[in-house]
């Protein structure tokens, strides 16, 4: 019998597969499929403070391997999430979820996360630094070490429950980043959130997402994914979320061979609804294969 | 709303880039005429969603437009092909909400999921009054199959070389039609909702989509009553709905 459990932030999962952010909204969709407590936690679609529609349509588009998207964070705002969106999760999920949380200021990332800590089904609160400074022109928090460290610091000061950064890769040095946020106390990293990219339909000459640009997620990010967790893992002692492009119990193996705690599920989740279902049920052959009594002693592994 | 796996059985061109599609499997998915099905397609990341033409008990009709590679594949695609299918997704048609004198308007591809609507109506005993719109004579399809259900067509081609010519819109007030169930591009829709004549009515609508059901929010619309998914919430809405 393989255990297949692991912990995170002091939180016990059943097993490592968290499904991604923006990629399960709030969890009912998926419970229209299959019985979601077999997931290990899950990661809540991303709340700021005001509702938010997004962007324009069209906001996703298909690429060799993967897809864009530029849906623009919508989201019916925390005083909705918090009153409405997480205790209906709590009906049909009984284990602790991430809340992803955003924000345009320090101020707001602090009250959000304020709100989103109070909620009793909420475990980790995983903090979305890929989002603009309305403070700083515009510029990304998550672009910089200060950047992160100082959301790190506003959301630490109001929570008492383990805060997760989730780290942007458009960088160049993404493990002085993920130093910067546990120096600063962070919890956890997870990493990574998608990479900027475009389509351009030939037809029209115009980009095909109204936003010009989305984020690029799919199988054709798990290298890029896996080479930045190696990265972090080597830099930083606290634990770490790996996700990008992650479709198969193998590709879960190789991210904690990397470095990874547990494991988030994205556009695979899209493509298949049952991808999470499945990665979970082909886990315990996978870890036979590699002769792993306990998944969790993949964590790392790989580095010598 | 299901996961099943279909085989492709016959393929019939009905024009120089539009399709009919038969797939024979389990079709208990689909309940309304008007939903559709996300269809998977090897090699390709994200599946495509095609709205049902029309279905019995095992077989599933498809009218697949050429719009680029993926599409082009699926119309390439031998009988005998099973293809992976989330089915029975998103809302469809309503008859029972049909509270005036309807009348179906479809243009160009739109015109697939009309089919099944109209023969359900058949099938109750009053086939609808159906005006169709297309470019040109070439781009004409199922103009006999909504004959041979005893509706009342009403055919535009915008260059006239069929029919009025012109567009399907300019059809509506030949009639005394006041309900419109409607599919089309999106101008053609802008263009029914503005018809006076038309007090109600359910329009079906068309967005780039992720996922198909509901988990992504990538194909959301702005409503009355605020985003509402493409997907999920329609895609067909109440005329009442639309901004």
């Amino acid at each position: 019998m393989t255990d297949l459990s692991v912990t995170l932030c002091g939180l016990h999962l059943d097993n490592p597969v968290i499904p991604a952010s923006g990629t399960f909204g709030f969890g009912q969709e998926f419970a229209q499929w299959y019985d979601i407590n077999i997931l290990g936690s899950l990661s809540c679609k991303g709340t700021t403070e005001a509702p938010r529609f997004g962007n324009p349509t069209p906001r996703i588009a298909e690429t060799p391997g993967g897809m864009l998207n530029a849906v623009g964070l919508q989201n019916p705002g925390v005083e909705a999430v918090a009153a409405h969106e997480l205790p209906e999760l709590a009906k049909i999920f009984r284990k602790p979820v991430l809340a992803n949380v955003g924000g345009f200021s320090l101020e707001e990332y602090a009250r959000n996360c304020e709100k989103l800590s109070a909620c009793p089904n909420v475990g980790i609160l995983e903090v979305n630094i890929s989002c603009p400074n309305v403070h700083a022109g515009g510029k990304n928090f998550g672009s910089d070490p200060e950047g992160a460290a100082a959301v790190t610091r506003a959301v630490k000061a109001v929570t008492d429950k383990p805060v997760v950064m989730k780290l942007s890769p458009n960088v160049t040095d993404i493990a002085a980043i993920a130093r910067a946020c546990e120096e600063a106390g962070a919890d956890g990293i997870c990493l990574i959130n998608t990479l900027l990219g475009m389509r351009i339909d030939l037809k029209t000459r115009r980009p095909i997402l109204a936003n010009r640009t989305g984020g690029l997620s799919g199988p054709a990010v798990f290298p890029v994914a896996l080479r930045m967790v190696w990265d972090v893992y080597e830099a930083v002692k606290i634990p770490i979320i790996g996700c990008g492009g992650v479709s198969s119990a193998e590709d879960v193996c190789e991210m904690m061979m990397a470095g990874a705690t547990a494991v988030e599920v994205g556009a695979a989740n899209l493509k298949d609804p049952f991808a999470c279902k499945r990665i979970i049920e082909a886990l315990p052959d996978v870890c036979r294969q590699l002769g792993a009594d306990k998944l969790s002693s993949l964590t790392g592994s790989a580095h010598s | 709303m299901k996961q099943v796996q279909m085989t492709l059985t016959e393929k019939t061109p009905l024009t120089a880039d539009v399709w009919q599609l038969r797939f024979a499997g389990d079709t208990s998915p689909i309940t309304h005429p008007g939903q559709f099905v996300n269809l998977e397609l090897p090699g390709r990341f994200l599946r495509r969603p095609i709205s049902v033409c029309d279905w019995d008990e095992e077989t599933l009709t498809l009218l697949v437009r050429v719009a680029g590679k993926g599409t082009a594949e699926l119309c390439q695609a031998q009988p005998g092909t099973v293809f992976d299918l989330l089915s029975g997704l998103g809302n469809g048609f309503d008859l029972d909400e049909c509270t005036g004198t309807p009348i179906l308007i479809g243009g160009g591809i739109g015109v697939a999921p009309l089919y099944g609507l109209a023969r359900r109506m058949a099938q109750n005993g009053k086939a609808p009054t159906v005006a169709l719109g297309f470019n040109t004579a070439a781009d004409v399809f199922y103009l006999k199959e909504f004959t041979d259900l005893g509706c009342h067509v009403f055919l535009s081609t915008v260059d006239g070389s069929l029919g009025a010519p012109g567009f399907v819109t300019e059809l509506v007030a030949k009639t005394e039609c006041d309900y419109c169930f409607v599919c089309g591009p999106g101008p053609m829709l802008r263009a029914v909702l503005a018809l006076p004549q038309l007090t109600g009515g359910q329009i079906s609508f068309e967005e780039r989509m992720g996922c198909g059901f509901g988990a992504c929010v990538g194909c959301t619309m702005e409503t009355k009553n605020g985003p509402r998914r493409v997907c999920k919430d329609g895609p067909v809405f109440r005329k009442e709905e639309i901004l």
